[in-house]
């Protein structure tokens, strides 16, 4: 077996440091070793979007990305989405438009939106399903996540994050 | 997964050691969009995973008036991220905005695609029909390969063991010139290409006449195909249905397609026309707008 390899990286503003085989994704690390359990395995092979995080500002699949390239990157994961106990405007459109059912899918959904209004705040609905095309769901037939996104970024839009 | 080592060299020479150093079983690591996937299924044996992305040669994306340098593992954003790329390459944006979805993109690299050498992969005829050349390292220095003649098989490419892809040159476009690439699938994204094609076209300075032309078409053969006669058939013809008609007749007839759960061969031949028609009428279009 290969030794562990010592990584030291950024998960959501906090510097930290773990040791990971190289076989071992970031989607791994992150689960099993650092317990930040809120990004999910689905497909995990890069299909369905559920373990998505953004690995220096872009959108990733967490599940095809080794934890051993993350050294000195920045990372940031569903568990960075809200601040607190306040939860980010996408959080509260996905509870308040019912955009999950069965929940898997959700995380993946809302790091990869957020990803997309912060560099496109007035993404209409066919660039935010063509953006999140890489993210699957089985339960809602998408019409509702597409509703939610679109409420939160009007809602973004009027309060800016900072302002 | 299987157990791998990791080495992340800095250098091409240091690169280049690696792989002479570890054969056919130490793999270049870009993206990792398909070799992770393919290591994780065992379809890979890897004893030694090489991140090239620290070498800078593999990560430069130079535009300039000799033509475009593309790093063998520079993301597909990256490239479509660039405005003046976008405007002076229209068809290998329209190809690296749809391999895989934003997720893959971020990571998915051209070199990549070029070297996993899939029959129907996305960006490999538009980088033929682009006339980009392969720039390879090896122990013995650098060399350098047309693409159209750089897969040989299903996941199959002619480079050595020891061997490297540094970065694809592609050559400025010259005046009155375009290109354009497109793919057929049965969703709206993220499929695997039934049939995909690309053309680049140079026309008279009038727009009336095909000066040059490349075709090329993936899906339909064990690599994606240069389909010489469809280019014969075009240049020093005026620009019109006869010339097309004629293109289109050479793609079909080069095409060798299998039947398999993606479509039948009687529709990908079918494909092959359709959508090398399409892309030599954008082409068009897209020079006389240039």
């Amino acid at each position: 077996m290969s030794g562990k390899t010592h990584v030291t990286t950024t998960i959501n503003g906090e510097r930290t440091e773990f040791l990971c085989e190289p076989r071992q994704s970031l989607l791994e690390v992150l689960r099993d070793e650092l317990g930040l359990t809120g990004t999910k395995e689905g497909c995990n092979n890069g299909n369905c979007g559920a373990c998505n995080v953004t690995l220096n500002g872009a959108l990733v699949n967490s599940c095809c990305v080794l934890a051993v390239e993350t050294q000195d990157a920045e990372v940031r994961t569903v568990e960075g989405v809200a601040a607190g106990d306040h939860l980010h405007p996408l959080q509260r459109s996905f509870l308040e438009n019912a955009a999950l059912q069965c929940g898997i899918c959700t995380p993946g959904f809302i790091v990869a939106a957020k990803a997309l209004l912060e560099k496109e705040p007035d993404a209409d609905e066919a660039r935010i399903r063509h953006w999140l095309a890489g993210n699957l769901c089985r339960c809602t037939g998408y019409d509702k996540i597409v509703r939610a996104v679109l409420d939160a970024a009007a809602e973004m839009r009027r309060a800016p994050a900072g302002a | 997964m299987q157990d791998f080592e990791y080495v992340a060299p800095r250098t091409l020479d240091e690169a280049v050691g690696v792989l002479s150093k570890h054969g056919p079983a130490a793999r270049v690591l870009a993206g990792g969009t398909d070799l992770i996937v393919q290591t994780r299924e065992n379809r890979r044996d890897v004893s030694v995973m090489m991140d090239v992305k620290h070498v800078p040669e593999t990560m430069e994306l130079r535009l300039d008036a000799g033509g475009l340098t593309v790093g063998a593992a520079v993301p597909c954003a990256r490239i479509y991220g660039d405005a003046e790329i976008a405007r002076r390459y229209p068809a290998l944006i329209d190809s690296a905005s749809l391999i895989g979805g934003i997720q893959v993109q971020s990571r998915a690299s051209l070199g990549g695609n070029l070297c996993n050498a899939s029959p129907a992969a996305d960006s490999i005829p538009t980088l033929i029909a682009l006339g980009a050349v392969c720039r390879i390292a090896g122990p013995d220095g650098r060399r350098e390969a047309p693409v159209e003649e750089f897969c040989t098989a299903p996941g199959r490419n002619q480079l050595a063991p020891n061997e490297l892809l540094v970065s694809l040159a592609f050559p400025a476009p010259p005046a009155h010139a375009g290109a354009a690439f497109e793919r057929f699938i049965p969703r709206n994204e993220m499929d695997i290409a039934v049939c995909n094609a690309a053309a680049s076209v140079t026309l008279s300075a009038d727009g009336a006449t095909f000066v040059s032309a490349r075709v090329a078409v993936g899906a339909v053969a064990p690599t994606p195909l240069f389909i010489r006669a469809a280019a014969d058939a075009l240049a020093g013809q005026p620009v019109g249905a006869a010339a097309i008609d004629r293109a289109v007749e050479a793609v079909r007839a080069a095409a060798q397609p299998i039947t398999d759960m993606r479509g039948s061969a009687a529709q990908r031949r079918h494909l092959a026309g359709v959508l090398a028609r399409r892309v030599i009428e954008r082409a068009v279009e897209r020079a006389r707008t240039a």
